[in-house]
Protein backbone atom coordinates (compact mmCIF):
# COMPACT_ATOMS: atom_id res chain seq x y z
CA UNK A 1 0.00 0.00 0.00
CA UNK A 2 1.55 3.65 -1.14
CA UNK A 3 0.68 6.12 1.15
CA UNK A 4 1.33 9.67 0.32
CA UNK A 5 2.28 11.88 3.06
CA UNK A 6 2.14 15.41 1.92
CA UNK A 7 3.29 18.63 3.84
CA UNK A 8 1.13 21.35 4.55
CA UNK A 9 3.17 24.52 5.63
CA UNK A 10 1.25 26.03 8.28
CA UNK A 11 -1.63 23.79 8.80
CA UNK A 12 0.17 20.62 9.57
CA UNK A 13 0.57 17.37 7.15
CA UNK A 14 -1.90 15.05 5.32
CA UNK A 15 -1.81 11.70 4.68
CA UNK A 16 -4.04 9.61 2.27
CA UNK A 17 -4.24 7.29 -0.81
CA UNK A 18 -5.95 5.85 -3.30
CA UNK A 19 -8.63 3.14 -3.42
CA UNK A 20 -9.11 0.74 -6.02
CA UNK A 21 -12.27 2.16 -6.29
CA UNK A 22 -10.47 5.34 -7.41
CA UNK A 23 -11.52 7.75 -4.20
CA UNK A 24 -8.88 8.92 -2.24
CA UNK A 25 -9.00 8.31 1.39
CA UNK A 26 -6.51 9.42 4.41
CA UNK A 27 -6.33 11.63 6.94
CA UNK A 28 -4.90 15.27 7.80
CA UNK A 29 -2.93 15.51 10.98
CA UNK A 30 -3.03 18.87 12.29
CA UNK A 31 0.20 20.75 13.79
CA UNK A 32 -1.95 21.46 17.21
CA UNK A 33 -3.29 17.48 17.28
CA UNK A 34 -6.21 17.37 15.89
CA UNK A 35 -6.95 14.56 12.94
CA UNK A 36 -9.54 14.12 10.34
CA UNK A 37 -10.48 11.73 8.30
CA UNK A 38 -11.03 12.63 4.73
CA UNK A 39 -12.97 11.06 1.64
CA UNK A 40 -12.69 12.54 -1.95
CA UNK A 41 -15.50 12.79 -4.39
CA UNK A 42 -16.24 9.87 -6.93
CA UNK A 43 -15.70 12.65 -9.82
CA UNK A 44 -12.84 13.89 -8.81
CA UNK A 45 -10.06 12.80 -6.76
CA UNK A 46 -8.67 16.27 -5.81
CA UNK A 47 -11.56 17.41 -3.92
CA UNK A 48 -13.08 16.25 -0.81
CA UNK A 49 -16.35 15.22 -0.01
CA UNK A 50 -15.89 14.84 3.48
CA UNK A 51 -13.46 16.12 6.09
CA UNK A 52 -14.66 14.74 9.55
CA UNK A 53 -12.54 15.93 12.66
CA UNK A 54 -12.09 12.57 14.88
CA UNK A 55 -10.92 12.89 18.69
CA UNK A 56 -8.18 10.70 19.50
CA UNK A 57 -10.70 7.94 20.89
CA UNK A 58 -12.85 8.32 17.80
CA UNK A 59 -9.74 7.79 15.42
CA UNK A 60 -8.79 4.84 17.97
CA UNK A 61 -12.25 3.24 17.69
CA UNK A 62 -12.23 3.72 13.63
CA UNK A 63 -9.11 1.81 13.78
CA UNK A 64 -9.87 -1.03 15.89
CA UNK A 65 -13.04 -1.48 13.29
CA UNK A 66 -10.92 -1.40 10.19
CA UNK A 67 -7.97 -3.62 11.32
CA UNK A 68 -10.15 -5.55 13.05
CA UNK A 69 -12.43 -6.40 9.89
CA UNK A 70 -8.88 -7.46 8.55
CA UNK A 71 -7.75 -9.72 11.52
CA UNK A 72 -11.31 -11.38 11.10
CA UNK A 73 -11.23 -11.98 7.50
CA UNK A 74 -7.66 -13.46 7.74
CA UNK A 75 -8.80 -15.77 10.50
CA UNK A 76 -11.68 -16.90 8.60
CA UNK A 77 -9.79 -17.77 5.79
CA UNK A 78 -7.31 -19.66 7.80
CA UNK A 79 -10.82 -21.84 10.11
CA UNK A 80 -12.51 -22.43 5.82
CA UNK A 81 -11.09 -25.96 6.22
CA UNK A 82 -12.77 -26.30 9.71
CA UNK A 83 -16.26 -26.84 9.00
CA UNK A 84 -18.42 -25.16 12.38
CA UNK A 85 -15.45 -22.28 13.56
CA UNK A 86 -16.37 -19.23 12.60
CA UNK A 87 -15.02 -15.49 13.75
CA UNK A 88 -16.48 -13.06 15.44
CA UNK A 89 -15.93 -9.77 16.80
CA UNK A 90 -17.25 -8.29 20.06
CA UNK A 91 -16.79 -4.79 21.89
CA UNK A 92 -16.35 -3.85 24.90
CA UNK A 93 -19.03 -1.27 26.24
CA UNK A 94 -19.38 1.11 29.34
CA UNK A 95 -21.49 -1.10 31.15
CA UNK A 96 -19.82 -4.17 30.30
CA UNK A 97 -19.34 -5.77 33.79
CA UNK A 98 -15.71 -6.98 32.73
CA UNK A 99 -14.58 -3.74 31.85
CA UNK A 100 -11.55 -2.85 33.56
CA UNK A 101 -11.12 -6.91 34.94
CA UNK A 102 -8.45 -9.42 33.92
CA UNK A 103 -10.04 -11.30 30.96
CA UNK A 104 -9.61 -14.16 33.07
CA UNK A 105 -12.63 -13.32 34.70
CA UNK A 106 -15.03 -14.26 32.38
CA UNK A 107 -13.60 -17.60 32.37
CA UNK A 108 -14.52 -17.27 28.60
CA UNK A 109 -13.15 -20.69 26.98
CA UNK A 110 -14.18 -22.86 29.75
CA UNK A 111 -18.08 -21.62 30.08
CA UNK A 112 -18.35 -21.28 25.88
CA UNK A 113 -15.52 -23.16 24.18
CA UNK A 114 -14.64 -20.21 22.48
CA UNK A 115 -11.24 -18.58 22.41
CA UNK A 116 -10.36 -14.95 22.22
CA UNK A 117 -7.27 -15.34 20.06
CA UNK A 118 -6.58 -11.23 20.27
CA UNK A 119 -7.27 -7.75 21.18
CA UNK A 120 -7.72 -4.61 19.24
CA UNK A 121 -7.03 -1.53 21.10
CA UNK A 122 -6.28 2.05 19.92
CA UNK A 123 -4.84 0.33 16.22
CA UNK A 124 -2.67 -2.01 17.94
CA UNK A 125 -3.55 -5.58 17.90
CA UNK A 126 -2.71 -7.59 21.00
CA UNK A 127 -2.22 -11.53 19.75
CA UNK A 128 -3.12 -14.53 22.35
CA UNK A 129 -4.16 -12.10 25.29
CA UNK A 130 -3.59 -13.85 28.35
CA UNK A 131 -5.97 -14.15 31.02
CA UNK A 132 -4.48 -10.85 33.61
CA UNK A 133 -5.10 -9.09 30.02
CA UNK A 134 -6.79 -6.23 31.48
CA UNK A 135 -10.12 -5.66 29.02
CA UNK A 136 -11.03 -1.97 29.01
CA UNK A 137 -13.54 0.29 27.05
CA UNK A 138 -13.43 0.08 23.52
CA UNK A 139 -11.40 -2.92 23.14
CA UNK A 140 -12.30 -5.33 20.14
CA UNK A 141 -12.10 -8.39 21.37
CA UNK A 142 -11.76 -11.04 18.26
CA UNK A 143 -13.12 -14.77 19.23
CA UNK A 144 -13.02 -18.06 17.64
CA UNK A 145 -15.37 -20.56 17.93
CA UNK A 146 -18.54 -22.31 17.10
CA UNK A 147 -21.61 -20.57 16.44
CA UNK A 148 -23.18 -21.72 19.87
CA UNK A 149 -20.35 -21.10 21.63
CA UNK A 150 -19.84 -17.42 20.39
CA UNK A 151 -23.73 -16.89 20.91
CA UNK A 152 -22.76 -17.69 24.48
CA UNK A 153 -19.39 -15.83 24.69
CA UNK A 154 -21.28 -12.99 23.45
CA UNK A 155 -23.75 -12.98 26.78
CA UNK A 156 -20.73 -13.34 29.11
CA UNK A 157 -19.21 -10.33 28.15
CA UNK A 158 -22.75 -7.90 27.64
CA UNK A 159 -24.13 -9.54 31.03
CA UNK A 160 -21.77 -11.49 32.94
CA UNK B 1 -13.22 68.62 27.29
CA UNK B 2 -10.64 66.91 28.67
CA UNK B 3 -8.45 65.62 26.49
CA UNK B 4 -8.34 62.22 27.84
CA UNK B 5 -11.49 61.88 28.07
CA UNK B 6 -12.13 62.61 24.50
CA UNK B 7 -9.59 59.95 23.78
CA UNK B 8 -10.92 57.43 25.41
CA UNK B 9 -14.48 58.12 23.96
CA UNK B 10 -13.16 58.12 20.24
CA UNK B 11 -10.87 55.08 20.85
CA UNK B 12 -13.49 53.38 22.91
CA UNK B 13 -16.52 54.29 20.33
CA UNK B 14 -14.57 52.92 17.44
CA UNK B 15 -13.26 50.04 19.22
CA UNK B 16 -16.69 49.29 19.82
CA UNK B 17 -17.82 49.96 16.01
CA UNK B 18 -14.91 47.59 14.77
CA UNK B 19 -16.10 44.53 16.78
CA UNK B 20 -19.61 45.73 14.98
CA UNK B 21 -18.42 45.59 11.81
CA UNK B 22 -15.85 41.77 12.64
CA UNK B 23 -19.60 41.02 13.78
CA UNK B 24 -21.43 41.25 10.12
CA UNK B 25 -18.54 40.22 8.59
CA UNK B 26 -18.63 37.38 10.34
CA UNK B 27 -22.14 37.41 10.18
CA UNK B 28 -21.85 37.23 6.20
CA UNK B 29 -18.56 35.10 5.94
CA UNK B 30 -16.13 38.07 4.73
CA UNK B 31 -13.16 39.25 5.79
CA UNK B 32 -13.57 42.14 8.22
CA UNK B 33 -10.60 43.82 6.57
CA UNK B 34 -12.65 45.99 3.84
CA UNK B 35 -15.23 46.65 6.25
CA UNK B 36 -12.33 47.93 8.79
CA UNK B 37 -11.08 49.83 5.93
CA UNK B 38 -14.23 51.36 4.41
CA UNK B 39 -15.14 52.69 8.15
CA UNK B 40 -11.76 54.23 8.43
CA UNK B 41 -12.73 56.10 5.23
CA UNK B 42 -16.23 57.30 6.51
CA UNK B 43 -14.59 59.15 9.46
CA UNK B 44 -10.74 60.88 9.40
CA UNK B 45 -9.62 63.34 6.71
CA UNK B 46 -12.52 64.28 4.15
CA UNK B 47 -14.78 62.04 6.23
CA UNK B 48 -17.64 62.90 8.39
CA UNK B 49 -15.99 63.22 11.92
CA UNK B 50 -12.22 64.29 12.23
CA UNK B 51 -11.52 62.25 15.63
CA UNK B 52 -8.33 63.96 16.38
CA UNK B 53 -7.79 63.33 19.89
CA UNK B 54 -6.89 59.48 19.08
CA UNK B 55 -4.40 60.70 16.81
CA UNK B 56 -1.21 59.72 18.86
CA UNK B 57 -2.62 56.58 20.13
CA UNK B 58 -3.81 55.40 16.96
CA UNK B 59 -0.61 56.19 15.28
CA UNK B 60 1.23 54.13 17.79
CA UNK B 61 -1.23 51.59 17.60
CA UNK B 62 -1.31 50.99 14.26
CA UNK B 63 2.87 50.80 13.66
CA UNK B 64 2.11 48.33 16.72
CA UNK B 65 -0.66 46.50 14.08
CA UNK B 66 1.72 46.30 11.29
CA UNK B 67 4.79 44.67 13.78
CA UNK B 68 2.35 42.03 15.21
CA UNK B 69 1.14 41.05 11.43
CA UNK B 70 4.40 40.78 10.72
CA UNK B 71 5.48 38.74 13.16
CA UNK B 72 3.03 36.69 12.91
CA UNK B 73 3.23 36.24 9.19
CA UNK B 74 6.86 34.77 10.29
CA UNK B 75 5.62 33.06 12.90
CA UNK B 76 2.96 30.85 10.40
CA UNK B 77 5.62 28.68 8.35
CA UNK B 78 8.54 27.39 9.89
CA UNK B 79 12.49 27.86 8.72
CA UNK B 80 12.09 24.01 7.66
CA UNK B 81 8.68 24.44 5.72
CA UNK B 82 10.12 27.79 4.17
CA UNK B 83 13.28 25.93 2.75
CA UNK B 84 10.99 22.82 1.32
CA UNK B 85 8.38 25.35 0.30
CA UNK B 86 11.19 27.60 -1.81
CA UNK B 87 12.72 24.39 -2.95
CA UNK B 88 9.37 22.61 -4.16
CA UNK B 89 7.37 25.63 -5.39
CA UNK B 90 10.47 28.23 -6.68
CA UNK B 91 9.03 27.82 -10.33
CA UNK B 92 5.27 28.75 -9.33
CA UNK B 93 6.40 31.10 -6.98
CA UNK B 94 8.85 33.44 -9.82
CA UNK B 95 5.53 33.15 -12.14
CA UNK B 96 3.68 34.52 -9.45
CA UNK B 97 6.11 37.29 -8.80
CA UNK B 98 6.31 38.61 -12.39
CA UNK B 99 2.53 38.04 -13.37
CA UNK B 100 1.35 40.18 -9.75
CA UNK B 101 3.94 42.24 -9.74
CA UNK B 102 4.39 43.46 -13.55
CA UNK B 103 0.38 44.87 -13.39
CA UNK B 104 0.83 46.94 -10.97
CA UNK B 105 4.09 48.47 -11.70
CA UNK B 106 2.91 48.99 -14.85
CA UNK B 107 -0.06 50.88 -13.37
CA UNK B 108 2.11 52.97 -11.62
CA UNK B 109 4.36 54.34 -14.52
CA UNK B 110 1.29 54.79 -16.53
CA UNK B 111 -0.55 57.08 -13.82
CA UNK B 112 2.90 58.77 -13.49
CA UNK B 113 4.13 57.82 -10.15
CA UNK B 114 7.42 57.07 -10.89
CA UNK B 115 9.97 54.05 -9.82
CA UNK B 116 9.18 54.28 -6.37
CA UNK B 117 5.41 54.33 -6.97
CA UNK B 118 6.15 51.25 -9.26
CA UNK B 119 8.01 49.22 -6.38
CA UNK B 120 5.25 50.03 -4.09
CA UNK B 121 2.11 49.19 -6.50
CA UNK B 122 4.11 45.81 -7.83
CA UNK B 123 3.73 44.78 -4.22
CA UNK B 124 0.09 45.73 -3.38
CA UNK B 125 -0.65 43.54 -6.23
CA UNK B 126 1.93 40.82 -6.15
CA UNK B 127 0.92 39.90 -2.05
CA UNK B 128 -1.88 37.50 -1.72
CA UNK B 129 -3.42 37.91 1.84
CA UNK B 130 -2.63 34.72 3.35
CA UNK B 131 -5.19 35.04 5.57
CA UNK B 132 -8.02 35.17 3.41
CA UNK B 133 -7.19 32.45 1.50
CA UNK B 134 -6.10 29.99 4.88
CA UNK B 135 -9.86 31.25 5.64
CA UNK B 136 -11.36 30.32 2.73
CA UNK B 137 -9.82 27.32 2.29
CA UNK B 138 -10.68 26.16 5.77
CA UNK B 139 -14.17 27.37 5.62
CA UNK B 140 -14.86 25.61 2.31
CA UNK B 141 -13.97 22.35 3.43
CA UNK B 142 -10.51 22.01 1.23
CA UNK B 143 -7.89 21.52 3.46
CA UNK B 144 -7.69 17.72 2.25
CA UNK B 145 -7.98 18.39 -1.34
CA UNK B 146 -4.73 17.80 -3.28
CA UNK B 147 -4.33 21.41 -5.05
CA UNK B 148 -4.05 23.01 -1.22
CA UNK B 149 -0.50 21.88 -1.01
CA UNK B 150 0.21 23.35 -3.99
CA UNK B 151 -1.57 26.93 -2.86
CA UNK B 152 -0.05 27.04 0.36
CA UNK B 153 3.17 26.67 -0.80
CA UNK B 154 2.83 29.54 -3.25
CA UNK B 155 1.94 31.56 0.09
CA UNK B 156 5.09 30.11 1.28
CA UNK B 157 6.88 31.25 -1.27
CA UNK B 158 5.32 35.11 -1.11
CA UNK B 159 6.18 34.83 2.40
CA UNK B 160 10.05 34.58 1.70
CA UNK B 161 9.55 37.10 -1.10
CA UNK B 162 8.36 39.74 1.44
CA UNK B 163 11.46 39.11 3.20
CA UNK B 164 13.52 40.30 0.61
CA UNK B 165 10.94 42.61 -1.06
CA UNK B 166 10.16 45.15 2.57
CA UNK B 167 14.12 45.96 3.01
CA UNK B 168 13.84 47.20 -0.54
CA UNK B 169 11.27 48.96 -0.67
CA UNK B 170 12.27 50.82 2.81
CA UNK B 171 15.55 51.99 0.88
CA UNK B 172 13.70 52.81 -2.49
CA UNK B 173 11.44 54.60 -0.04
CA UNK B 174 13.87 56.65 1.78
CA UNK B 175 15.25 57.63 -1.75
CA UNK B 176 18.82 56.01 -1.27
CA UNK B 177 20.66 56.01 -4.35
CA UNK B 178 21.34 52.75 -6.88
CA UNK B 179 24.68 52.01 -4.64
CA UNK B 180 23.33 52.09 -1.85
CA UNK B 181 20.03 50.03 -2.88
CA UNK B 182 21.80 47.29 -4.02
CA UNK B 183 24.00 47.06 -0.69
CA UNK B 184 20.80 47.22 0.94
CA UNK B 185 19.38 44.45 -1.23
CA UNK B 186 22.85 42.37 -0.50
CA UNK B 187 22.40 43.25 3.32
CA UNK B 188 18.73 41.75 3.23
CA UNK B 189 19.78 38.74 1.17
CA UNK B 190 22.90 37.99 3.69
CA UNK B 191 20.05 38.38 6.40
CA UNK B 192 17.11 36.11 5.77
CA UNK B 193 19.97 33.66 4.74
CA UNK B 194 21.42 33.80 8.49
CA UNK B 195 18.10 33.78 10.02
CA UNK B 196 16.63 31.24 7.87
CA UNK B 197 20.40 29.17 9.00
CA UNK B 198 19.76 30.13 12.53
CA UNK B 199 16.41 28.94 12.49
CA UNK B 200 17.06 26.00 10.74
CA UNK B 201 20.41 25.09 13.27
CA UNK B 202 19.42 27.06 16.09
CA UNK B 203 16.14 28.42 16.08
CA UNK B 204 15.30 26.18 19.88
CA UNK B 205 18.08 28.50 21.62
CA UNK B 206 15.90 31.61 19.98
CA UNK B 207 12.65 29.75 20.78
CA UNK B 208 13.73 28.82 24.72
CA UNK B 209 14.84 32.94 24.94
CA UNK B 210 11.32 34.04 25.09
CA UNK B 211 9.80 31.00 25.79
CA UNK B 212 7.96 30.57 29.40
CA UNK B 213 5.43 28.35 30.47
CA UNK B 214 3.81 31.11 32.21
CA UNK B 215 1.52 32.93 29.27
CA UNK B 216 1.75 36.04 31.19
CA UNK B 217 5.69 35.83 30.62
CA UNK B 218 5.58 34.05 27.78
CA UNK B 219 3.31 37.44 26.50
CA UNK B 220 5.42 40.23 27.39
CA UNK B 221 8.91 38.24 26.52
CA UNK B 222 7.60 38.11 22.77
CA UNK B 223 5.82 41.39 22.96
CA UNK B 224 9.20 43.15 24.36
CA UNK B 225 11.62 41.03 22.15
CA UNK B 226 9.43 41.82 18.44
CA UNK B 227 9.39 45.80 19.73
CA UNK B 228 12.78 45.51 21.08
CA UNK B 229 13.93 43.81 17.11
CA UNK B 230 11.23 46.36 15.14
CA UNK B 231 13.33 49.25 16.76
CA UNK B 232 16.47 47.94 16.20
CA UNK B 233 15.20 47.32 12.77
CA UNK B 234 14.06 50.60 12.24
CA UNK B 235 17.32 52.60 13.86
CA UNK B 236 19.08 50.58 11.26
CA UNK B 237 17.32 52.42 8.65
CA UNK B 238 15.82 48.50 8.23
CA UNK B 239 12.04 48.50 7.87
CA UNK B 240 10.74 47.74 11.43
CA UNK B 241 8.50 45.28 9.53
CA UNK B 242 11.19 43.30 8.44
CA UNK B 243 12.52 43.22 11.56
CA UNK B 244 9.52 41.67 13.78
CA UNK B 245 8.90 39.48 10.41
CA UNK B 246 12.79 37.88 11.00
CA UNK B 247 12.22 37.57 14.56
CA UNK B 248 8.95 35.48 13.93
CA UNK B 249 10.65 33.05 11.77
CA UNK B 250 13.35 32.18 13.70
CA UNK B 251 11.09 31.21 16.86
CA UNK B 252 10.09 28.05 15.65
CA UNK B 253 8.79 24.35 16.89
CA UNK B 254 6.08 24.26 19.52
CA UNK B 255 6.98 27.82 20.76
CA UNK B 256 5.98 29.16 17.71
CA UNK B 257 2.68 27.39 17.61
CA UNK B 258 1.91 28.75 21.13
CA UNK B 259 2.85 32.35 20.27
CA UNK B 260 0.76 32.48 17.72
CA UNK B 261 -2.02 30.99 19.69
CA UNK B 262 -1.36 33.88 22.55
CA UNK B 263 -0.57 36.76 20.15
CA UNK B 264 -3.82 36.41 18.13
CA UNK B 265 -6.31 38.41 20.00
CA UNK B 266 -3.41 41.33 20.39
CA UNK B 267 -2.68 41.09 16.56
CA UNK B 268 -6.48 41.06 15.84
CA UNK B 269 -6.91 44.43 18.16
CA UNK B 270 -4.17 46.16 16.96
CA UNK B 271 -4.12 45.38 13.11
CA UNK B 272 -8.00 46.29 13.18
CA UNK B 273 -6.55 49.79 14.60
CA UNK B 274 -4.14 49.76 11.57
CA UNK B 275 -6.59 49.34 8.84
CA UNK B 276 -9.18 51.98 10.23
CA UNK B 277 -6.27 54.38 10.19
CA UNK B 278 -5.11 54.05 7.20
CA UNK B 279 -8.91 54.27 5.95
CA UNK B 280 -8.89 57.56 8.23
CA UNK B 281 -5.94 58.72 6.54
CA UNK B 282 -7.04 58.45 2.98
CA UNK B 283 -9.56 61.12 1.97
CA UNK B 284 -12.60 59.45 0.53
CA UNK B 285 -12.97 62.15 -2.05
CA UNK B 286 -9.72 60.68 -3.94
CA UNK B 287 -11.30 57.16 -4.54
CA UNK B 288 -14.02 57.90 -7.41
CA UNK B 289 -11.11 59.15 -9.65
CA UNK B 290 -8.87 56.10 -9.29
CA UNK B 291 -11.84 53.91 -8.58
CA UNK B 292 -11.40 52.67 -12.51
CA UNK B 293 -8.08 52.18 -12.63
CA UNK B 294 -8.33 50.13 -9.78
CA UNK B 295 -11.29 47.93 -10.95
CA UNK B 296 -9.22 46.85 -14.68
CA UNK B 297 -6.02 46.65 -11.88
CA UNK B 298 -8.37 44.33 -10.02
CA UNK B 299 -9.71 42.22 -12.86
CA UNK B 300 -5.99 41.91 -14.44
CA UNK B 301 -4.35 40.71 -11.46
CA UNK B 302 -7.28 38.36 -10.24
CA UNK B 303 -7.02 37.03 -13.76
CA UNK B 304 -2.84 36.77 -13.53
CA UNK B 305 -3.18 35.06 -9.81
CA UNK B 306 -5.82 32.39 -11.74
CA UNK B 307 -2.85 31.73 -14.07
CA UNK B 308 -0.80 31.36 -11.35
CA UNK B 309 -2.48 28.97 -9.45
CA UNK B 310 -3.49 27.03 -12.68
CA UNK B 311 -0.31 26.67 -13.75
CA UNK B 312 1.17 25.60 -10.24
CA UNK B 313 -1.60 22.86 -10.02
CA UNK B 314 -1.00 21.34 -13.37
CA UNK B 315 2.63 21.01 -12.53
CA UNK B 316 1.86 18.85 -9.61
CA UNK B 317 -0.28 16.78 -11.71
CA UNK B 318 -3.62 17.89 -10.55
CA UNK B 319 -7.33 18.13 -12.60
CA UNK B 320 -9.23 20.76 -14.31
CA UNK B 321 -11.46 21.82 -11.78
CA UNK B 322 -8.71 22.04 -8.98
CA UNK B 323 -6.41 24.16 -11.17
CA UNK B 324 -9.55 26.31 -11.20
CA UNK B 325 -9.80 25.93 -7.15
CA UNK B 326 -6.20 26.48 -6.64
CA UNK B 327 -6.15 29.90 -8.97
CA UNK B 328 -9.43 31.30 -7.11
CA UNK B 329 -7.97 30.68 -3.89
CA UNK B 330 -4.98 32.88 -4.27
CA UNK B 331 -6.83 35.94 -5.57
CA UNK B 332 -7.36 37.51 -2.42
CA UNK B 333 -4.99 40.40 -1.40
CA UNK B 334 -5.74 41.87 1.64
CA UNK B 335 -3.78 42.83 5.16
CA UNK B 336 0.33 42.88 3.17
CA UNK B 337 -1.15 45.00 0.51
CA UNK B 338 -2.12 47.71 3.11
CA UNK B 339 1.03 47.40 4.80
CA UNK B 340 2.65 48.08 1.86
CA UNK B 341 0.34 51.19 0.67
CA UNK B 342 0.75 52.02 4.83
CA UNK B 343 4.87 52.18 4.51
CA UNK B 344 4.41 53.94 1.47
CA UNK B 345 2.31 56.26 2.25
CA UNK B 346 4.03 57.21 5.56
CA UNK B 347 7.30 57.96 4.14
CA UNK B 348 5.51 60.58 2.00
CA UNK B 349 7.29 59.99 -0.83
CA UNK B 350 4.11 59.20 -3.05
CA UNK B 351 1.51 60.71 -4.17
CA UNK B 352 -1.79 60.40 -2.06
CA UNK B 353 -3.89 58.90 -5.02
CA UNK B 354 -2.04 55.56 -4.37
CA UNK B 355 -3.42 55.21 -1.31
CA UNK B 356 -6.75 55.91 -2.68
CA UNK B 357 -5.86 53.48 -5.58
CA UNK B 358 -4.58 50.92 -2.56
CA UNK B 359 -7.46 51.19 -0.59
CA UNK B 360 -10.03 50.93 -3.53
CA UNK B 361 -7.85 47.59 -4.43
CA UNK B 362 -7.81 45.98 -1.57
CA UNK B 363 -11.34 46.51 -0.83
CA UNK B 364 -12.21 44.96 -3.80
CA UNK B 365 -9.94 42.26 -4.09
CA UNK B 366 -10.69 41.34 -0.01
CA UNK B 367 -14.60 40.95 -1.17
CA UNK B 368 -13.84 39.53 -4.96
CA UNK B 369 -11.43 37.18 -3.24
CA UNK B 370 -13.10 34.72 -1.40
CA UNK B 371 -16.34 34.97 -3.47
CA UNK B 372 -14.34 33.81 -6.64
CA UNK B 373 -13.14 30.77 -4.43
CA UNK B 374 -15.96 30.12 -3.48
CA UNK B 375 -18.20 30.16 -7.17
CA UNK B 376 -15.41 29.27 -9.59
CA UNK B 377 -15.99 25.69 -8.97
CA UNK B 378 -20.12 25.96 -9.61
CA UNK B 379 -19.10 27.91 -12.53
CA UNK B 380 -16.42 25.64 -14.31
CA UNK B 381 -18.61 22.32 -13.85
CA UNK B 382 -21.37 24.68 -15.90
CA UNK B 383 -19.25 26.14 -18.30
CA UNK B 384 -17.48 22.63 -18.88
CA UNK B 385 -21.60 20.15 -19.01
CA UNK B 386 -22.82 21.52 -22.38
CA UNK B 387 -18.97 20.63 -24.14
CA UNK B 388 -19.62 17.02 -22.63
CA UNK B 389 -22.46 16.02 -22.96
CA UNK B 390 -23.21 12.61 -20.90
CA UNK B 391 -25.12 11.33 -24.14
CA UNK B 392 -22.05 11.57 -26.12
CA UNK B 393 -19.64 9.99 -23.10
CA UNK B 394 -21.90 7.16 -23.28
CA UNK B 395 -21.98 6.94 -27.10
CA UNK B 396 -17.93 7.22 -27.08
CA UNK B 397 -17.94 4.21 -24.44
CA UNK B 398 -16.63 5.72 -21.79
Amino acid sequence: MNVDETDLPGLGRRKDFMTASGRRIGVVEYREGQTELIVSTWDDPDTCQASIPLTADEAAALGNLLGGQRLAMQLSEAHREVPGIVTRQFSIGPDSPYRNQPMGKARIRTRSGASIVAIMREGEVLPSPGPDAVLQRGDLLVAVGTQEGLDTAAGILRNG
Amino acid sequence: MDPLALTLIELGAVVFCLGLLARLAGRIGMSPIPLYLLGGLFFGAGGIVKLEGMHEFAHLSSEIGVILLLLMLGLEYTAAELVTGLRRSWQAGVLDLVLNFLPGALLAVVLGWGIVGAMVMGGVTYISSSGIAAKVITDLGRIGNRETPVVLSILVFEDLAMAIYLPILTATLAGVSFIVGLQTVGISLAVVTVVLLVALRHGHHVSKAVHSENSEVFLLNLLGAALLVAGLASALQVSAAVGAFMLGIAISGATAHSATRILEPLRDLFAAIFFVVFGLNTDPSTIPPVLGWALLLAFVTAVTKMITGFWAAKQAGIGRAGRFRAGAALIARGEFSIVIAGLAVASGVVPQELAAMATAYVLIMAVTGPLAARFVEPVVAMLRRPAKPPAVRTADGV
